[in-house]
């Protein structure tokens, strides 16, 4: 067997920050290939740098044996490489045969006017491969999503390609539809088609699978036939430890806490570094005062019966694998998404239809997953952006006259507060800012509010590692300042450091709590993937 | 350079002082007193208009309606004060009566336009677009495509008095501007026409906000409506039929953004310096109203050219 597809020493940096290391690894062809590894360990990159979507900063890709580097994602397809994700990119107001031929329509000759029963004899033949019952002139958007992913499947089969890879395929599938895409699977392996199969499901992958490779913060830790494999020792390999990164939440949680009220831009991180590395964190301990209570919060195929509390100076993390329903759980309880059941109980009150003014007042902050869209107005001043959620306070009542003095005033005292750059000026716009200063935009406007419950969804993903460590003091800060704070992540180390209590959620449900001393990367990771954990 | 100058705010207001300058010699009868007191006469409904454009505009809406509000309420306000039928003809109450009258009834229209957007999430250019048609029709319908004459001589002071209509219009444009640049409302609408969805997340009352802001339009196109009729001294149901171009010109040229959260009164003022400039300058010249229709076309489109070039350019710098 040659190798079909090899990488050779790939390696990608974001901003200074490795996500992809040296990575070789040769695809034979006819073979599946399972590629497991945590959020963020390197699998997207992978498969964004094989379809042309990135370039690699270091390395070169061969296919059959000549070199390949795609410029973009239709030299990827000219390849023959075919890609089935997990957010479905379909047209959901064309047909599905429109949609599966949309870049290569049978034509009548030379003319450019569709032959429409060849489209539909064609789109025909693929729909019953894939097992879709559904006629080919039907729009997509009158499918459900396990139809529309069996539609991304047959369009991937429909380029005839000689590699697919699937990027968690099954999703959105039911467990007929499942069992169907896996007999699918097997008639293509039999078929002698070379596949990629990246998913968190490890029995799927083990099951599937010639071979399996595990990524682990972008590099590349194993790589063998399944038969080298089980899934304790892909969770294993998954988890391994991590000692190469600066986590500085752990030390300096119990730093703030020992000087509780210092003003924040004394220590800095290597100050901070040196601080007693104590595993203890926090040394104001949470209380018992329920803040925030949730109970049996349900929308029906997001998320299931969740109840928690979060309690006053408590770290609350919320841990989870992409698509388990966290982000979707925080805008339910801050009325930015509906839900169909459950009660969501402030300070002991209970808050009927929440609604962002309404949390607001309730002394609830959410701070989105997504600055861009949710944060920030990007072509409005700093000031602006950071008084927005305050401005009630210094308006006069009916007439909303504004109170400029005192405005400056919170806007100058925040900006010090979260030690925003002090060389942007208050009236630039906050487009002009890095990454991690927008986000300290954001956090310094809910700070602003300050908040009783403050809800963290993803505060540290995409800024520097600086931007990282000072965000973390401010977290804990404001859990020793008395405030509850739920901490939704995917970076594990990060909850493990700054975390008093973490829950862990799964396709919608919460599977697995854990309290400080018994926090173990393993047990958790176990939870999130499909295993059950040993309470 | 050319970029520093082109993102200049005042920009168009150099433009302006820069045409009256080069027109000046050309233009027999500019300058004089009387043609001058007609321009800022007929200049002043047109920035009471412009206000509620900008409102609007800000917000990320538009509002193509006001024109159709302002006959509406013009005629209303006529039918109700004038004194051969009006059903306050004679009363001392007349006119106080009139106005708020005219002014509730642009409110009010303004306010259904703001919940068919905010409430029924349909998008503005369609809502103002039909509102436009019907109200307009209306106007006619209502007076049977008849002008009404003979109206209360303290109303039409308040259009056709220029200290008068002055003060009237000034203060209505001074409260815009305070209220956009001073207060939390004004904030609000910024924050909505910049980004929709972080504004909902940080608690605006993103429905309240449009509803408010098309209502205010609707207002202010009512005041101009008084401003008009009482210029006119006539209220008529063809009032403003042709102003709608030169509203939306004024603001955009100005450089209040189509696409949102950018704008403001004083802006809006140097647009309706220059339009009026345009205009008046090429009457004087004997332009036919075709031509000048033309030349405002090309105007608009250079306004908006520049704005999209300004946005492509916010983006690249990004």
């Amino acid at each position: 067997m040659s190798a079909l597809l090899q990488f050779e020493g790939i390696t990608k940096r974001f901003g200074g920050v490795p996500v992809l290391r040296d990575i070789t690894l040769a695809v034979p062809s006819g073979v599946t290939l399972g590629l497991v590894g945590e959020n963020g360990a390197g699998k997207s990159t992978l498969m964004n740098i094989l379809g042309g979507n990135l370039r690699p900063d270091a390395g070169r890709m061969t296919w059959d044996g000549r070199p390949y580097a795609p410029a973009g994602p239709a030299d990827a397809a000219a390849a023959g490489i075919a890609f089935v994700h997990q957010e479905l990119n379909l047209f959901p107001n064309l047909s599905i045969a429109e949609n599966l031929f949309l870049t290569r329509f049978p034509r009548r000759g030379r003319w450019p006017i569709i032959h429409r029963r060849a489209l539909a004899a064609e789109a025909t033949r693929w729909l019953r491969e894939v097992g879709l019952a559904a006629p080919p002139e039907t729009q997509v958007e009158r499918l459900a999503a396990g139809e529309r992913q069996l539609v991304e499947i047959a369009r991937a089969l429909s380029s005839q390609p000689r590699l697919i890879l699937f990027d968690e395929p099954t999703t959105s599938l039911s467990d007929r539809e499942t069992r169907q895409f896996f007999a699918l699977l097997e008639r293509l392996r039999a078929r002698g088609l070379t596949m990629i199969y990246i998913s968190h499901t490890l029995e799927d992958v083990l099951r599937l699978s010639d071979q399996l490779a595990v990524l682990r913060d972008g590099a590349l830790v194993a790589h063998g036939p399944r038969e080298e494999f089980d899934k304790d020792r892909l969770v294993t390999l998954m988890v391994g430890r991590r000692l190469d990164r600066l986590f500085p939440a752990r030390q300096l949680a119990g730093q703030t806490g020992q000087q509780p009220g210092a003003a924040a831009g004394v220590e800095g991180p290597g100050q901070a570094a040196q601080a007693d590395g104590g595993l203890a964190v926090a040394s104001v301990s949470p209380t018992n005062k329920p803040l925030l209570e949730v109970q049996g919060l349900t929308r029906s195929g997001v998320v299931h019966d969740i109840s928690f509390e979060l309690h006053a100076g408590e770290v609350l993390g919320l841990f989870g694998l992409m698509g388990a329903g966290r982000s979707e759980l925080a805008r339910m309880l801050f009325g930015l998404e509906p839900f169909e059941q459950g009660s969501i109980r402030v300070r002991g009150r209970p808050l009927v239809t929440p609604r962002p003014g309404r949390c607001l007042r309730e002394g609830v902050a959410f701070l989105t997953e997504n600055r861009h869209e949710d944060g920030l107005a990007l072509e409005a001043s700093i000031a602006d952006n950071l008084a927005l959620v305050t401005l009630r306070r210094h308006a006069r009542r009916g007439t909303g006259w504004l109170n400029r003095a005192t405005l400056a005033e919170a806007v100058r005292g925040i900006r010090e507060a979260v030690r925003l750059t002090a060389t942007a000026h208050d009236a630039a716009p906050v487009r002009t800012l890095s990454g991690g200063n927008q986000q300290k935009v954001v956090l310094g406007k809910w700070l602003l509010a300050q908040p009783q419950a403050l809800i963290l969804d993803e505060p540290t993903r995409g800024i520097d590692v600086g931007a990282k460590f000072e965000l973390y003091q401010l977290i804990s800060q404001r859990a020793t300042a008395g405030a509850g704070v739920l901490l939704i992540s995917s970076e594990l180390e990060e909850l493990i450091g700054l975390c008093d209590r973490i829950l862990v959620m799964r396709r919608g449900e919460l599977v697995d709590e854990l309290r400080r001393p018994e926090f173990d990367r393993e047990r958790i990771l176990r939870a999130a993937l499909h295993e059950r954990s040993a309470t | 350079m050319l970029r520093r100058w082109l993102n200049s705010e005042s920009l168009v207001l150099w433009l302006t002082l820069a045409g009256l300058v080069l027109l000046l010699p050309f233009t027999p009868g500019l300058a004089s007193r009387e043609n001058l007191a007609n321009v800022l006469l007929t200049l002043l409904p047109l920035l009471v208009l412009a206000c509620g454009q900008t409102v609007v505009l800000i917000t990320g809406g538009i509002d193509l309606s006001a024109c159709a509000i302002m006959a509406v309420a013009s005629v209303l306000g006529g039918l109700a004060m004038n004194g051969d039928t009006g059903w306050l003809a004679g009363s001392a109450w007349a006119t106080p009566v009139g106005v708020l009258l005219m002014l509730a009834v642009g409110a009010v229209i303004g306010a259904f336009n703001g919940c068919a957007v905010a409430l029924l999430c349909m998008p503005p250019f369609m809502v103002t677009l039909t509102g436009m048609i019907f109200f307009s029709g209306l106007a006619v319908w209502l007076t049977r495509s008849e002008t009404i004459y003979n109206l209360p001589a303290t109303f039409n002071a308040l259009g056709g008095r220029l200290p008068v209509a002055v003060a009237v219009a000034g203060g209505l444009a001074l409260a815009v501007h305070l209220g956009l640049s001073r207060t939390m409302y004004g904030r609000w609408l910024y924050a909505l026409g910049h980004n929709a969805r972080m504004a909902r997340v940080s608690g605006v009352p993103l429905g309240a906000v449009t509803v408010g802001a098309y209502a205010l339009s609707g207002l202010l196109a009512a005041a101009a409506a008084i401003l008009y009729t009482g210029q006119a001294e006539t209220a008529s149901p063809f009032l403003g039929q042709r102003l709608l171009l030169d509203v939306i010109a004024a603001t955009v040229i100005g450089g209040t953004s189509l696409f949102g959260g950018r704008g403001k009164v004083l802006w809006t003022l140097s647009g309706v310096l220059f339009i009026k400039l345009l205009d008046n300058s090429l009457n004087l010249l004997n332009c036919s109203f075709f031509t000048l229709t033309m030349v405002k076309g090309v105007a608009v489109l250079a306004a908006a050219l520049l704005d999209a070039t300004r946005r492509r350019w916010l983006e690249a710098a990004t």
